[in-house]
């Protein structure tokens, strides 16, 4: 293997992995407070229909992606106001929530574009185009260095550098900020933080934002970024394998970017090399495309160790009185 | 008893003459969808047309998934359509358990063959149709690579990419040919962000023009193809009109056609039994238009007409995936 077959599917694990990370993300806040969010899948979906049929329709992809933000946020919200106000279940609010996303999304694009639930095909400025980053051309034709700094590094949308950006920012909000301390001690025990003055719900409702936010980019990647145009479960279970991710990570934000890293680029490998040759053995096709869900349960089973989630994960919060 | 047997023939003779006096057509799109850009898309086109001709009325459902075609195709049936066109060789075996219930209703099957006394099985020579959108896209490869991008893993598609590989190899012998499936369930064929990741892989390995037959999927690639600045070749419907000199050619499937004639012979008209279309009968062929016209130089059509009067006339003879299951010169 070459230089010119590694950094092709080095840069489409990038492209891969980005919206994995914001989701992944999204799940870190949500479960380091202490509710457990099945319901990515579908804030992931939503915000990929609205964010693809807002830009569509006003052909800014910027204002497609905060109504992508805002469809997902409202997703977030319903889901905060079952597990937290009303302490409902939140696998169960979590799981209709992805129900209401995936009927929902052909619903309103029928209605709106009579395409089947398709959105009409993006161009222009109503998709996330590439970054050249400085001196791209120029490092170009430099040996090794070049190639990874205008291939592999330059040329992506902006959302996916403002993915790295995130990881460190959740890092130092989670690890390095007050509100980061407490948000993690609510998801271990409530009662402490109760007991400081702190309000729990409050705390809650504030993860269930951020998670709702970042969902939004990620679905807004996902539908203008990666592809140009909604299609009915364009998401495809990418939540689902988050959640995977959140798990291999332990809950930690950098161990999260190298979760999402990692299954982006079991993914770019199933594409590059559908029948692999290796030592005069032919591989089938399908087993690299089941490549990334042997390897979760492999690595879950066998390499992570115990992955212990947030003690109070699950467990709606009652005021003793 | 015998008093409710006479009321329920009763109702079942109104309900067999109310079928009588409506029948009118009925059409199954399948999973893709009917507004996929290619193949449902083509079947929805054929029926519109006959609708707007004729002015008459069909009936018309979408599959939502996997589980329904059997439920789908009943309710059809009962709801007194005559015939009724099923679209995709994933309606075969469901058809063979179908049809026989209702030997009063006609079938048509695209893409399959269903041996039933009232079913039609319409089938395409898309190998013939890809060799020669293969000869297209050899001429105009300047990297002699060149790749194809199916949806679903199955025989079908790979008659499409043997088909291809065959024209390919006849303008070129050391071009090479790079075939990709997007995966092995039928959400393959709604997977636009997978094929555009496949195109945007097979260009790296230098691909300058991909093939897509993949249904929906092939949106994403042909997307992908225009962003990457290399060409891509449509499927089923006309797509040289989503990318315009960006996307070389189309290989036509007239499943337009076969529906349009379908619901014109209607009930009585019908003719069970299998029709193949080739490219003597207009079933497949390449797609020129002012989208691309400026593409497909004199020479290159020169020499795809010569290819299409030998394939034709039997002078050429392009191997067939589905006759024996393996391509001469292309392995999966």
């Amino acid at each position: 293997m070459d230089l010119g077959t590694i950094i092709p599917i080095l840069d489409a694990t990038l492209r891969s992995a980005t919206p994995l990370v914001f989701v992944c993300l999204a799940g870190l806040f949500s479960e380091r407070s202490g509710i457990i969010d099945i319901g990515l899948e579908g804030k992931l979906l939503i915000s990929a229909f609205f964010s693809a049929s807002v830009a569509a329709m006003t052909g800014s992809v910027w204002i497609g992606m905060m109504a992508g933000i805002v469809a997902s946020l409202m997703l977030s919200m319903i889901h905060g106001l079952a597990s937290i106000t009303f302490r409902g279940n939140q696998l169960i609010s979590g799981v209709a929530l992805n129900f209401l996303a995936s009927g929902i999304t052909v619903v309103i694009g029928e209605t709106w574009f009579g395409l089947g639930g398709r959105t009409p095909q993006l161009s222009g400025s109503g998709r996330f185009a590439p970054i050249e980053l400085p001196g791209a051309a120029t490092l170009a034709d430099v040996p090794v260095l070049g190639p990874v700094y205008s291939d592999l590094l330059s040329g992506h949308t902006i959302l996916v550098y403002l993915s790295i950006v995130t990881v460190a920012l959740a890092w130092w909000v989670l690890f390095r900020t007050r509100f980061g301390l407490h948000l993690r001690a609510v998801g271990e025990n409530p009662e402490s933080v109760d007991t400081a003055g702190i309000s729990v719900v409050r705390l809650r409702y504030m993860a269930m934002v951020i998670a709702g936010v970042l969902c939004g980019i990620g679905g807004a990647y996902l539908a203008t970024g990666l592809a140009a145009g909604f299609v009915k479960e364009m998401s495809a279970g990418r939540g689902y394998i988050a959640l995977a991710a959140l798990i291999f990570s332990k809950w930690r934000p950098w161990y999260a970017l190298m979760a999402c890293l990692l299954f982006g680029f079991l993914d770019a490998l199933g594409n590059r090399f559908q029948n692999m040759e290796l030592f005069g053995i032919n591989i089938p096709t399908q087993f690299m495309q089941a490549l990334p869900y042997i390897l979760t349960v492999v690595i879950l089973a066998g390499f992570v160790g115990r992955a212990i989630p947030p003690r109070a994960g699950g467990q709606p919060y009652v005021k003793e009185r | 008893m015998t008093l409710t047997k006479t009321f329920l023939g009763a109702g079942a003779a109104l309900a067999v003459s109310a079928v009588a006096a409506l029948a009118e057509p009925g059409l199954i799109i399948d999973l893709g969808g009917k507004f996929d850009k290619s193949f449902n898309e083509s079947a929805y086109t054929g029926a519109e047309r006959w609708a707007e001709e004729t002015g008459g009325d069909y009936l018309e459902t979408e599959l939502q998934s996997e589980a329904q075609r059997e439920q789908n195709m009943r309710k059809m049936a009962e709801r007194g359509a005559n015939p009724i066109v099923v679209l995709g060789f994933a309606n075969q075996s469901t058809l063979a358990q179908v049809a026989p219930d209702y030997p009063d209703t006609n079938f048509a099957i695209v893409d399959a063959v269903v041996d039933e006394p009232n079913v039609k099985s319409i089938v395409f020579s898309e190998h013939e149709g890809s060799y020669l959108v293969g000869m297209i896209a050899a001429m105009k490869s300047e990297s002699d690579t060149v790749g194809f991008i199916g949806g679903m893993d199955v025989p079908l598609i790979r008659k499409f990419a043997c088909g291809y590989a065959q024209g390919v190899k006849a303008v070129n012998p050391d071009a090479e040919v790079i075939a990709n499936m997007t995966g092995t369930t039928p959400a393959a064929w709604n997977d636009p962000v997978k094929g555009g990741e496949l195109a945007k892989s097979q260009v790296s390995q230098g691909a300058d023009v991909i093939y897509a037959a993949a249904g929906g999927t092939g949106v994403g690639v042909l997307q992908a193809a225009a962003d990457e600045g290399v060409f891509s070749i449509g499927v089923d419907s006309n797509q040289n009109y989503l990318h315009p000199g960006s996307v070389l050619t189309s290989m036509v499937k007239r499943v337009d056609n076969a529906v349009y004639e379908v619901f014109s012979e209607g009930a009585e008209g019908f003719e069970a039994g299998v029709e193949v279309l080739g490219l003597e009968a207009e079933g497949v062929g390449y797609a020129v238009d002012e989208h691309n016209e400026d593409l497909i130089t004199d020479e290159i059509e020169t020499a795809v007409e010569e290819a299409k009067a030998g394939i034709i006339s039997g002078e050429i003879e392009v191997h067939d995936y589905t006759s024996d299951d393996s391509c001469p010169v292309l392995d999966f």
